[in-house]
């Protein structure tokens, strides 16, 4: 058991007052709020430590470089990884995804193929199209079923010999699906394909470890694990990240530079051109050791238990349905109410002092998939409670009150 | 003869200000939604929809000797009363006042928010388009 009030004292945002109410923030998909020890962090290196990493042989500068290497390997143990060459600071799962498609450019060839799913976020569809487009491979989809689950006898039908890539989330931003990564893993490999996983609504809310789950790729960013935005981590093993060309160039990621020729740095560094987000990077470690005081695995049952709550209050609203309803699901419930449109939804319950996300939750082709323009989406974090749940059942029964 | 552009808002901010709370205002607005003439689904054409990220707007305009008239509908019913009280504002103006005219009542009746352009809604490029239609009919007109 966790003590939510004991946690909710550390956000100073949750604590604010929004349309005369509490707030209530039910958006964690889209970003998570930040405890006090992160804003300190972020506060403290402005006032104490900034300088450019990497760079300057004076005090502040090696002291900022050494805290933002300690950010790096808290990263890598808190996700298990072999070494921290395989930890990459980017923006964000964005970037990290972007990174990877661009190098896989010169490494797929004519005809190849590359698998990503129905239900991915369109962070994890674009840069694949272009990917694929420039070097002429095929971009394969693997289809949703009713339920939200992935079609795996699909995926295992359209694996074969050409697949050199398998590009999937974790867990579906819209639908809250849990994919079983491990056994899509083994499966992938035993195609020679590598796998990156799209790990942004994953990796606050389950146990994320990349030797057990043996990903070739996981992408997450900092602001939707209690951290600041503009950071992201890409995860590659150490081998694959040498055999990928550097993805930006310039500052950082050099060894020697002559008009002639130039050698990239080693890894980590080849992939990271330029002044990064200091302050964020090293503020990523505060919001690690904040999840893991608290324990991921407790994180996950809190969360749990308020989407079971949820889904059985929600259950009991004439005519909502609720997209996604796969028996593996994170703290994530979109529903819809008949004919009415989830934006209507989104603004009363907001004049309520409840946020929510409304429309197609960037995954237009999953909503094409359910014959839907969107839905409302309630997303949880480990600062939320049964009694907000309350308050926002009663709200979203006020709200089609109003609107039928 | 038609009320101006400028008496039109003044009359929609005092029946406004007779609400107390936001939900009589809401309930209102959802009215208003409701009692829009809906455009028919196979008249809604790509070329007259507004595209926003959360709910969309069809905006037809037509002139009528000096008169503009505009005929508008929304997937999301609180977008449509929003629509309403611009088409009741715009709607059998003369080109040029509505070139000319500035929009207060939104600001007064406190429904700015969704003009925003964080709501994505269609709404603030409806108006702009409202106006740019106005702006170039005075414009051949002279
Ligand atoms: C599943 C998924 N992938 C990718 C992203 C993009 O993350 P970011 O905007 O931090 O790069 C999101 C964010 O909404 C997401 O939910």
């Amino acid at each position: 058991m966790i003590n939510t009030q004991e946690i909710r004292k550390q956000f100073p945002i949750i604590n604010l007052n929004i349309n005369r109410s509490n707030l209530i923030y039910f958006d964690n998909g889209a970003t998570t709020q930040n405890p006090q020890n992160v804003i300190d962090t972020e506060k403290e290196y402005y006032e104490k430590m900034n300088a450019n990493v990497h760079r300057g042989a004076h005090f502040l500068s090696s002291h900022a470089t050494e805290k933002f290497e300690e950010s790096r390997k808290s990263v890598q143990s808190f996700i298990n990884a072999k070494s921290v060459k395989e930890i990459v600071f980017t923006k964000g799962t964005t970037e990290s995804i972007n990174l990877v498609a661009n190098g896989f450019r010169s490494i797929l060839k004519k005809d190849d193929e590359v698998l990503i799913t129905e239900m991915e976020h369109h962070s994890n569809i674009v840069p694949w199209q272009i990917c694929c487009k420039y070097a002429g491979a095929k971009l394969r989809v693997v289809p949703v079923k009713e339920n939200g689950d992935l079609d795996m006898v699909s995926l295992k039908s359209m694996l074969n010999n050409k697949t050199k890539l398998v590009a999937l989330t974790h867990i579906s931003n819209a639908l809250g699906t849990i994919n079983p990564i491990e056994d899509i893993c083994k499966l992938s490999h035993s195609f020679g394909a590598k796998i990156l996983i799209d790990g942004a609504q994953a990796i606050s809310h389950i146990k994320v470890d990349v030797q057990k789950l043996n990903v070739d790729f996981y992408c997450f960013s900092s602001h939707k694990m209690y951290g600041s935005t503009g950071v992201g981590v890409l995860y590659g093993k150490e081998e694959l990240l040498n055999d990928l060309p550097p993805y930006q160039s310039g500052g950082e990621m050099i060894k020697d530079v002559s008009f002639e020729k130039t050698t990239y740095a080693d890894l980590p560094y080849k992939f990271e051109a330029g002044t990064p987000n200091i302050a964020g990077v090293i503020s990523l470690k505060s919001s690690i050791d904040f999840i893991c005081k608290i324990g991921i695995d407790n994180i996950k049952n809190h969360e749990n238990t308020l989407l079971n709550y949820a889904t059985l209050e929600l259950k009991k609203i004439k005519d909502l349905q609720i997209l996604g309803t796969s028996k593996n699901k994170s703290g994530i419930i979109s529903f819809n109410i008949n004919s009415l449109h989830a934006y209507d939804i989104g603004v009363l319950l907001d004049k309520m002092g409840i946020a929510i996300r409304t429309g197609h939750h960037c995954a237009q082709p999953l909503m094409k998939r359910f014959n839907i323009a969107g839905t409302a989406r309630i997303s949880f974090a480990v600062y939320n409670t049964k009694d907000e749940i309350e308050k926002c059942i009663a709200a979203i029964k006020k709200s089609k009150k109003m609107l039928l | 003869m038609k009320k101006s552009i400028s008496m039109i808002q003044s009359d929609i901010i005092s029946e406004f200000s007779m609400f107390d709370d936001w939900t009589e205002k809401y309930e209102y607005l959802i009215e208003l939604g409701k009692s829009v003439p809906k455009i028919k689904d196979d008249e809604k054409k790509d070329e007259n929809l507004i595209k926003g990220c959360q709910s969309r707007v069809w905006l037809f305009v037509e002139k009528k000797e000096d008169y503009i008239i505009y005929t508008a509908d929304s997937d999301a019913i609180i977008t449509k009363g929003i629509i309403a009280l611009l088409i009741r504002v715009f709607s059998y103006q003369k080109a040029e006042d509505i070139a000319n005219s500035n929009l207060h009542f939104i600001d007064k009746i406190g429904l700015k928010e969704h003009l925003s352009i964080t709501r994505a809604n269609g709404m603030l490029s409806m108006l702009k388009q409202m106006k740019m239609y106005a702006i170039a009919l005075s414009k051949t007109q002279k």
